[in-house]
């Protein structure tokens, strides 16, 4: 039996949380599954939610700075004393930066580590916003996929082959255009980044997130990264970046993909 | 002062926090500094067996709103922003480097409940405590916020007007 208890914003925002009780639940969820525009409004919350956890989340695990352990300490100096220490860490960093960038000319393969690094991150931060979506995942879809590919190709400036991913189970949903990471005042690597949706039969979506990257960018093996609840593997081959990301998937399927993905890139 | 390893603990959580609240990592740190600082000196004031987190977010609260009130006239981040960036063709709506920076444009209240419920999983009680507000506030302050976000990510029409810069 219902309660017929009105269904209110608060609930709704309790819904989002996961944090009503079972009866209540269920409620709201019958109520929801009237309302697809409010269903999807919902969802979009728990996007937010998961995008914060994979913006934030790698704060966690940075070492902690040790002003602040020292602030623990008690009695420790003040942030007025730190702030002179803070220009003597600065000096320290400015060294740490130099030796690591003639480490960097000495090196045979030249990869910009963080550069690899923030691709993984929006490509994770990408995935998380559109694949929660239920009308509006992809801009053109699977069955316009001549035109989503020629109008990609033209918009990142070369040419992009979709991969067909049906061995892993995985079809495709279509794709979107997303803005890139240049910075438009020095014109670096201002070109747009593509991103392509496959899903599963069991409604499992993975995300391929591609861009072009910068002719001193060597190729590189494929690299894991874990950005909140998103596994990304991502490489760079030839003139792009690619990025897999899935919530859904496994490390080891998802390496499964994304040797599937690199075999038929490079025939 | 027992308390103290468990302190040491909760740093990531206030980094994380801190970070998702102004913005940028060296402000963020002087954020945590502070509060640590001033948790040391008003450790009497926490009473035993009681949220120890809950407690040291209180801290940081105050720390930050006495914050933002030195740098008020500076600070001309209000309900009045505009919610959207100009939307270009579809598609560039969601600049993705600008996320950090979308979740920083809302204000500041509405802000610190949404990061309170979605990042640190406080529940509703502990955040409306914390913050020294009503439960009420914190629902409309929750939803108001989630709806910003949503209107910022998706390009949907701002549900507040558009301030003329002249």
């Amino acid at each position: 039996m219902t309660s017929n208890q009105p269904v209110t914003e608060a609930d709704l925002q309790a819904y989002a949380d996961e944090r009503l009780a079972d009866a209540r639940r269920a409620e709201v969820e019958a109520w929801l599954a009237t309302r697809p525009e409010d269903a999807e409004r919902i969802a979009g919350y728990r996007a937010q939610r998961d995008m914060l956890h994979a913006l934030y989340d790698p704060v966690l695990d940075e070492p902690v700075p040790e002003r602040l352990r020292a602030a623990m300490r008690g009695g420790g100096r003040s942030r007025a004393i730190a702030r002179v220490a803070g220009w003597v860490a600065l000096g320290a960093a400015l060294g740490v930066l130099a030796g690591w960038q003639l480490r960097a000319l000495q090196a045979p393969v030249r990869v910009a580590q963080g550069e690899g690094m923030s691709m993984a991150r929006r490509a994770a931060v990408a995935h998380v916003t559109y694949s929660p979506e239920i009308r509006h995942p992809v801009e053109v879809g699977a069955d316009q996929e001549a035109h989503l590919v020629a109008w990609l190709s033209k918009r990142l400036g070369a040419p992009l082959h979709v991969p067909v991913l049906d061995r892993a189970g995985l079809k495709l949903v279509g794709g979107r255009l997303l803005p890139g990471d240049g910075d438009p005042a020095t014109g670096v690597n201002p070109a747009p980044v593509a991103q392509f949706m496959y899903q599963g039969a069991k409604g499992q979506r993975v995300t391929l997130y591609v861009r072009i990257e910068a002719a001193d960018h060597r190729d590189t093996a494929f690299r894991f990264a874990r950005e909140g609840g998103v596994r990304v593997f991502y490489w760079i081959d030839r003139n792009f970046g690619y990025a897999l990301s899935t919530s859904d998937l496994d490390r080891s399927e998802l390496l499964n993909v994304a040797n599937l993905v690199y075999k038929q890139l490079n025939p | 002062m027992a308390e103290r390893h468990a302190i040491v603990e909760l740093i990531p959580r206030l980094r994380r926090y801190a970070r998702a609240l102004v913005g940028d990592r060296a402000t963020a740190d002087d954020l945590v500094q502070d509060t640590l600082e001033r948790a040391l000196i008003k450790f009497h004031l926490y009473r035993e067996g009681t949220d120890l987190r809950a407690w040291l977010f209180t801290v940081m609260h105050n720390v930050h709103v006495n914050r933002l009130r030195a740098a008020r006239g500076t600070d001309p981040l209000d309900e009045e922003m505009p919610e959207m960036a100009q939307r270009g063709t579809q598609g560039d709506a969601l600049a993705l480097r600008d996320l950090n920076r979308a979740i920083v444009r809302l204000p500041d209240e509405q802000r610190e409940v949404l990061l309170l419920v979605a990042l640190e999983h406080m529940s509703y009680d502990d955040v409306a405590r914390t913050l020294g507000i009503p439960i009420g506030t914190v629902m409309s302050r929750l939803s108001r916020a989630r709806e910003k976000l949503r209107a910022m990510m998706f390009g949907l029409p701002a549900t507040t007007k558009l301030k003329v810069v002249k």
